[in-house]
């Protein structure tokens, strides 16, 4: 685990206007492995793949892909990734295999359309035409072109969205495979468990600023996300309120306690329920779950830093 | 800069890069039956229909052809490449040929050349039409500058084109906004119909559209249209420049919509 990263970003920072949509980013992407950046939508996660692409400038820092910067735009740059952004078209009037073959004869060492194809699972469909292709076969589609050239990296924004559950395994099987074979891949989503089941190690971003990272194990186990105390109580029992126990706003009658240190409030909750004669029904200790985790993440992320530009919310950023 | 395929691509690898784009082009517009109507039949029917309505007035048919081969270099020329590659831009085609190693001009150069090629074909088709159906003669003694005339206009309609597609907001307004500015000029410009004088032959005369036609009409017709005026030429050239250096600042391969 000590080769060189193929991807290396220092300090980098996007700037659209008064707005910052990523503010000091560090990162680096190892050879051959499936690096997860993930994060809720407008938190700064297409910005800065579209930088490590070359789509985008940046305000400041440093950025390394491939040895190249890619704001540079070099074609030498570009001939060694491949892109699937989260919605980009392809010649509607082409069938798959002639879009393919269009897309591959642009890299210097293109891969043979039927093959790709073959490998997406569009073998069959490679002279029907890319209009008459559904939503997911097009999303595969757009994973072939992206492969064509045999990229040493491919970046894939959001692959999955839209897929139904086995779709989304398919994709992920792929996926695995592109990595094992020696591709580095670089992979933005918003789901938790896709960063869980795909990626050697992922980052969280959280306003453009990375607030977990490590593999998915060392991310859950790092994060003090809180553990769930949920009771239910006789009609009109009502917890004192220093105990900091809501109602349920979901059930009437129970109440719920959130706390990343969850044995001295047991203790407190139960010592009161003891102390007034009340039994404490469907008494349940829950610990995080790893959507607990990223919730906790993304709900709240730590405020280390003072934020340099207080009233800016989250932001809407990008398609979608 | 490390050997691949930038580096190693010289002219050789370029022209065939444009070969296998224009090829591309070239099916995939075929392909498309509303793109293909609208930019090759659409010239056709008019010159039919507008040499049947004014058959009876004298000079209608010497004036039609010529007035629809402009016709049909502006259309294919400026409205479709406008409404193409606003679309192509909006479906993010653009954007993904931006992150492959294709160099951004060929995927340009190929898709002008392409619009060129069609405005050109077209233009032909009209001109033998004129002379097969209506006995209007091509003007054969004066081909060189007439396929010079030809190939100026239709390189800068298509860079007038780029420069408009760069001021769409959307596909979804492409159409509008193209048909806005092309439909309009076109009427007072001498092709649908004839305007010999007033005050639309000077507002006319402000845009390329007008002094196009009245290259072709002399081309043509020398005799009834008076001399070919080179400074007509140079002032759709002039236009066509001046839509490169608007398209250079406004073109966009991000999707906008």
């Amino acid at each position: 685990m000590t080769a060189a990263p193929v991807i290396s970003v220092r300090g980098l920072r996007k700037a659209y206007g008064a707005t910052e949509a990523v503010r000091g980013v560090d990162l680096d992407v190892r050879p051959g492995e499936i690096f997860g950046l993930l994060g809720p939508n407008g938190a700064g996660k297409t910005t800065t793949v579209e930088i490590l692409e070359g789509y985008r400038g940046r305000s400041a820092g440093e950025v390394r892909v491939l040895g190249h910067d890619p704001a540079d735009g070099d074609p030498a740059f570009r001939d060694r990734i491949g892109i699937v952004l989260q919605s980009t078209g392809v010649e509607r009037h082409l069938t798959a295999a002639e879009a393919v073959a269009l897309y591959a004869g642009y890299y210097a060492r293109p891969r043979p359309a039927a093959e790709l194809l073959e490998l997406v699972g569009l073998g069959g469909s490679a002279d029907v035409r890319v209009g008459r292709l559904s939503g997911g076969q097009r999303r595969r589609l757009d994973l072939a072109i992206a492969l064509a050239g045999s990229p040493e990296i491919v970046f894939l924004d959001e692959p999955t969205t839209g897929f139904d559950p086995s779709a989304r395994r398919d994709a992920w099987g792929l996926i695995r495979r592109l990595a094992d074979d020696g591709t580095t891949v670089l992979l933005t989503t918003h789901f938790m468990d896709e960063a869980q089941v795909l990626a050697d190690r992922l980052a969280v971003i959280v306003d453009g600023r990375i607030v977990a990272e490590g593999t998915p194990a060392e991310v859950v186990a790092r994060v003090p996300a809180p553990t769930t105390i949920a009771f239910r109580l006789p009609d009109g029992a009502v917890p004192p309120a220093d105990l900091s126990v809501d109602a349920d706003p979901e059930r009437p009658g129970r109440f719920l306690a959130r706390t990343e240190e969850p044995t001295p409030l047991l203790h407190r909750i139960t010592t009161w329920a003891v102390g007034a004669g009340l039994a404490l029904d469907e008494l349940s200790v829950t610990r995080p779950t790893l959507e607990e985790t990223y919730l906790s993440l993304t709900g709240h992320a730590p405020e280390a830093e003072a934020a340099p530009d207080p009233g800016i919310g989250r932001r809407r950023r990008g398609r979608r | 800069m490390s050997a691949s395929a930038g580096s190693r691509r010289g002219a050789v690898g370029l022209g065939r890069l444009l070969v296998r784009q224009l090829a591309a082009e070239n099916r995939a517009f075929w392909r498309n039956p509303a793109a293909a109507f609208f930019t090759f039949a659409f010239p056709l029917v008019f010159m039919v229909i507008l040499n049947l309505v004014f058959i009876d007035v004298p000079g209608a048919l010497r004036f039609y052809t010529p007035a629809l081969v402009a016709f049909a270099i502006v259309n294919a020329g400026f409205t479709t490449l406008a409404m193409s590659i606003t679309i192509a831009r909006d479906e993010g085609i653009l954007k993904r040929v931006r992150g492959t190693p294709l160099p951004p001009l060929v995927y340009l150069v190929a898709r002008v050349v392409h619009s060129s090629l069609l405005g050109l074909l077209l233009a032909g088709i009209v001109a033998l039409f004129g002379a097969l159906a209506f006995g209007v003669p091509l003007p054969l003694e004066r081909l060189p500058l007439l396929v010079l005339s030809l190939l100026v206009g239709a390189a800068s309609f298509c860079a007038l084109g780029l420069a408009v597609s760069g001021l769409i907001p959307s596909a979804a307004a492409a159409p509008a906004v193209v048909n806005a500015i092309a439909l309009p000029l076109l009427f007072i410009s001498n092709t649908f119909v004839r305007i010999e004088d007033g005050i639309l032959v000077s507002v006319g005369g402000l845009f390329p559209i007008r002094p196009f036609s009245d290259l072709l009409q002399a081309l043509w017709d020398p005799g009834r249209a008076g001399p070919v005026e080179i400074a007509d030429l140079a002032f759709v050239a002039a236009w066509g420049i001046a839509g490169l250096v608007i398209a250079l600042r406004t073109f966009s391969w991000e999707p906008r919509a």
